[in-house]
């Protein structure tokens, strides 16, 4: 049987199975969304943005080329690096050393004649709203949960509801190990990647006396030379975590500390991984990851089927330790998101903390996750990280409690800004415990 | 200072080596031991059709280092090759496409080796089986001849050769795989938190010793010494408290553990400086998941039950371990301890003691087990790592393709329909996702469908072929609708579904190949429209 007429793109034959699927429509394509004759065309003058060159960048890159995206542009500030030969594709034992970003595009860009990557080896922070707006989407392959949410927010605010090329689908994929997730987010429509930040909470830090009189763990040792040793006895300028120099160091140290305490497991690989907070990672996975967050970049594209995000689920949770088991959900929009809902985020305290364990306590907490804040209440800034002088001038309320000492009060909204994200103020509201 | 350390201990210092480096972020998921496995599986690929999904999974065991591969494929490189396949290019229009596909996955890792086919010299299938060095794992894709499908699956047999079956079409795809008997794994890797076993409800003389020795006095311990007693030994001092108020019996049931908890709890001091003591929160958080009488898991116990017919299965390492662990269950009612001590308050010192007595204990049970082996016929050439291994890992090991069963595929897939057909029925109100099979039943009726000018069959001929396997099937909606969308693509593949399957199936075979983490069995269906999968046993 026929499935309806094919609508040739530009090169018919090079293209003939993608126009199959996206120039006609299949039993699930909303008949209202969709127009076969114009998809191909349109894709061609498409932008997409793909954040990150790295595991799953370099996938991004070839599935995007070869969904018929034809104008790309990849970010990445990294240079590459041996022990990302194992899975970020494009790259050779003679690129060691080179920007991700170029070596990436330039390769995908010999292969697949007639798209055009554009490599731009910087941070995202480096662009303005203005680079951001000529996107049509944007996927993120990143490792960082902070460029995530920088991201997030930054498109988030982008959206004028006058405008209807201010929504840009935000598409975003993560993995580690056999596991993974591709979501969709459609800023201030669905749920953002704030509104999920909890679904990612932080490793538990090992607590100091912990590694100072009392370690248990080949961890703890590892820990105390990274954290007590070094700054005792500063055997190196400034450490770099990627000089093998540096690890060793640490290293022996993590061993000489384990021997006096009879604690076995410290290794040079386990130390490493410490340090460096290392993810495992296989190419497998990035290919499964990757290829579905495309997937969805192709049916946004085109219409030619329904994707995550509308109607309902815009979640994708992948696990292949044991068996493969997938779940697609719907996450929930939340009100109190403090970069894309309308209300504060409710934030237990007790009154009787300094500002300084409030401050302190934002780094942990799963629903906040920021490092460096300053705290404003009522349009009277309580504390300020920078500039100095202000910091200065706002230091000593550090040490006053928050009801006696600042006459804060139960209900009371706060706004924390966080240099990680200049754009956004998160507003949280105090609930005195 | 440096200087001194040094001449103080002189560990084995080196860095990793190159090849460590390389393979860093992956040795960290199988270790050396899994990685060897990878570095002698020899990969044979049967690609037919556009030919992406196995190229794509190809290229995702080439990177992290499989000894060799082998890309058999009958078709010269076309034009419409290079819209879809990534390892394909101009130059090669024209020429055999398995040759291109072999020159740029072999650019991707120097370590790998690859070889072609068809050649001059070994011009069919056939051939290459009957002259190639034995296969480890063989992958195809469709739609391969059924010819060419009767002569792997009697390669797979006599070889005792897994086999993966691969299709990928449009938004959908499914794999298959095909184990030549039981597959046992003993490395599952199960999540850490599962892990715990620490034996509170059995405790030997050693560990009962310890508790009490630290606690005989616990009233006038110091206020440091106290709130660093381990959770462990904190539950069992107030267990035997519990006993003595219960007439020597546990706390069993929910409420009776809820009721220990709260003697635990009560029993922290909270006058002392920090006003609580954390490791009594600990003690009190672990006592639902510590205090359980040992079973056997539900894996194992398919294992102690499973019946060796296969003369391999008889001789092999594994069963003669699991007969052990077996006899060894049976005497004393419990499994060999794990012998691993999850982190929790404590002194150093004290931790360290505690962890020597697990240890100590779990030693002695895999002797015991090792005994056995040692004594049983053929267990003298059984490598002492692999009963240890068994042994840390015996609640979690598990059996793949274990009902190898009377039953033909065809009846089974009659089965299984009729039961997600049911399941679907019902799922508005169990809220169950819909089942997948419909895909698996329409990309099923078209596996051997090359594309050729006379078009795609109509609608009517598949679902004719569909009721063919499951009678009544074709009059399902879904199914319908399933087939409508086969029908778009007419067998071509999304160069994103046939990654994202190339991706799963690599996966898979890594399982297979280190026999580490739990391998699917044995269906896995992918439904690209709403992004997710479900597994059938086909």
């Amino acid at each position: 049987m026929s499935a309806g007429p094919v609508y040739p793109s530009s090169e018919p034959a090079r293209w003939k199975y993608l126009d199959r699927i996206r120039t006609r429509p299949g039993p699930f394509t909303t008949p209202e969304m969709f127009s076969g004759e114009t998809s191909a065309e349109a894709m061609d003058k498409m932008k997409i943005l793909v954040i990150g060159a790295g595991g799953l960048g370099c996938e991004l890159l070839k599935n995007l080329a070869l969904s018929g995206f034809k104008n790309i542009h990849v970010i990445d500030m990294d240079t590459i690096d041996i022990s990302n030969l194992n899975r970020q594709f494009l790259f050779r034992q003679s690129d060691v050393g080179k920007f991700k970003a170029e070596v990436a595009a330039a390769f995908v860009e010999k292969r697949v004649k007639g798209v055009k990557i554009t490599p731009h080896n910087c941070k995202i922070q480096d662009f303005d709203d203005d680079f951001y707006m000529q996107f049509q989407i944007v996927v993120c392959g990143l490792d960082s949960i902070e460029a995530r949410r920088w991201i997030n927010a930054t498109l988030v605010n982008m959206v004028d509801e006058e405008v209807e090329d201010s929504y840009k689908p935000l598409i975003d994929g993560g993995t580690e190990g056999f596991k993974g997730q591709a979501r969709v987010i459609l800023p201030t429509i669905t749920s953002c990647l704030e509104c999920q930040l909890d679904m990612h909470a932080p490793r538990a830090a090992v607590p100091l006396c912990t590694l100072a009189s009392i370690p248990r763990q080949p961890e703890h040792c590892i820990e105390w030379a990274h954290v007590i040793a070094w700054d005792r006895e500063k055997p190196f300028p400034q450490l770099d975590k990627d000089d093998p120099e540096h690890i060793t160091w640490l290293y022996q140290k993590a061993l000489l500390r384990a021997g006096e305490f009879h604690i076995s497991g410290v290794t040079y690989s386990l130390t490493q991984g410490v340090v460096k907070n290392i993810i495992p990672a296989i190419a497998a996975t990035n290919s499964v990851i990757a290829a579905a967050c495309c997937n969805e970049a192709l049916k946004i594209a085109t219409n030619c089927a329904p994707y995550l995000g509308y109607p309902e689920n815009n979640y994708m949770m992948y696990s292949g330790n044991d068996s493969i088991y997938t779940y697609t959900f719907k996450h929930e929009k939340k009100d109190d998101c403090p970069v894309c809902g309308v209300s504060a985020r409710e934030l237990a305290v007790d009154p009787k903390w300094t500002l300084q364990e409030l401050v302190d306590s934002f780094a942990a907490r799963p629903e906040a996750q920021l490092r460096k804040p300053s705290v404003r209440a009522e349009g009277k800034t309580l504390y300020m990280q920078s500039p100095p002088s202000l910091e200065e001038q706002t230091r000593p309320n550090l040490e006053r409690t928050l009801a006696e000492g600042l006459g804060l009060v139960d209900g009371q909204e706060i706004g924390v800004t966080d240099p990680a994200f200049a754009t956004v103020s998160f507003k949280f509201r105090l609930k005195f415990t | 200072m440096t200087e001194i350390v040094m001449s103080q201990t002189p560990p084995i210092l080196h860095g990793p080596s190159e090849k460590e480096r390389k393979y860093d972020r992956q040795l960290r998921l199988w270790a050396a031991s899994g990685q060897a496995a990878l570095e002698s599986a020899n990969i044979l690929l049967v690609n037919s059709g556009p030919g992406t999904v196995g190229v794509e999974t190809l290229k995702n065991l080439v990177l992290p280092g499989i000894g060799r591969f082998a890309i058999y494929d009958e078709a010269k490189v076309e034009e419409a090759d290079l819209g879809v396949n990534f390892f394909l290019d101009e130059e090669g229009l024209g020429k055999p496409r398995s040759e291109s596909l072999t020159g740029h996955l072999l650019e991707l890792n120097p370590e790998v080796q690859g070889d072609w086919y068809p050649t001059e010299n070994v011009k069919t299938l056939d051939s290459l089986l009957a002259g190639s060095p034995v296969f480890t794992t063989i992958m195809y894709t469709h739609p391969i001849t059924p010819e060419n499908v009767s002569l792997l699956e009697s390669y797979g047999q006599q070889h005792q050769t897994p086999l993966v079956a691969i299709h990928s079409a449009g938004f959908y795809s499914y794999f298959r795989i095909n184990l030549p008997g039981a597959f046992p794994i003993v490395d599952t890797h199960p999540d850490e938190t599962a892990t715990t076993d620490l034996r509170l409800l059995t405790p030997w003389p050693e560990l009962v010793a310890f508790a009490e020795e630290l606690t005989k006095e616990i009233d006038d311990l110091s206020d440091f010494e106290h709130g660093h007693l381990p959770y462990v030994v904190i539950l069992l001092h107030y267990l035997e408290k519990w006993k003595a108020e219960h007439d020597g019996s546990y706390p069993s049931t929910y409420k009776e553990k809820t009721e220990f908890r709260r003697m635990v709890q009560s029993a922290a001091r909270t006058k002392n400086a920090e006003g609580g003591e954390e490791n009594f929160d600990e003690a009190a958080a672990a006592v639902l998941k510590t205090l359980v009488v040992p079973s056997l898991p539900s894996g194992l116990k398919e294992i102690f039950e499973y019946e060796r017919t296969n003369p391999a299965e008889l001789k092999s390492g594994f069963w003669v371990i699991a007969d052990a662990v077996k006899a060894f269950y049976e005497k004393h009612k419990c499994l060999p301890l794990p012998g691993k001590v999850p982190d929790m308050k404590a002194q150093s010192k004290v931790y360290i003691q505690l962890q020597n007595i697990y240890k100590a204990k779990a030693r002695k049970d895999a002797a015991e087990i090792l005994e056995t082996v040692q004594a049983t016929p053929g267990g003298q050439t059984i490598d002492p790592a692999e009963v240890e291994l068994f042994c840390k890992n015996a609640a979690f090991v598990k059996l793949i393709n274990a009902t190898t069963g009377k039953i033909s595929r065809a009846d089974r897939l009659k089965e299984v329909a009729a039961q997600e057909f049911t399941n679907d029925e019902q799922a508005e109100m169990t809220l169950q996702p819909l089942s997948l099979l419909p895909i698996y039943l329409a990309m099923q009726a078209t596996a051997h469908e090359v594309e050729k000018g006379g078009g795609w069959p109509s609608q009517e001929e598949v679902l004719a072929r569909v009721a063919k396997m499951v009678p009544g099937a074709d009059e399902n909606e879904r199914v319908r609708q399933a087939v409508e969308e086969v029908a778009r693509a007419e067998g071509g593949e999304l160069h994103n579904v046939a990654a994202l399957t190339g991706g799963m199936v690599a996966q898979e075979m890594i399982k297979i190949i280190t026999k580490q983490y739990i391998p699917i069995d044995n269906t896995c269906v992918f439904d690209g429209i709403v992004s997710r999968c479900q597994i059938l046993r086909l």
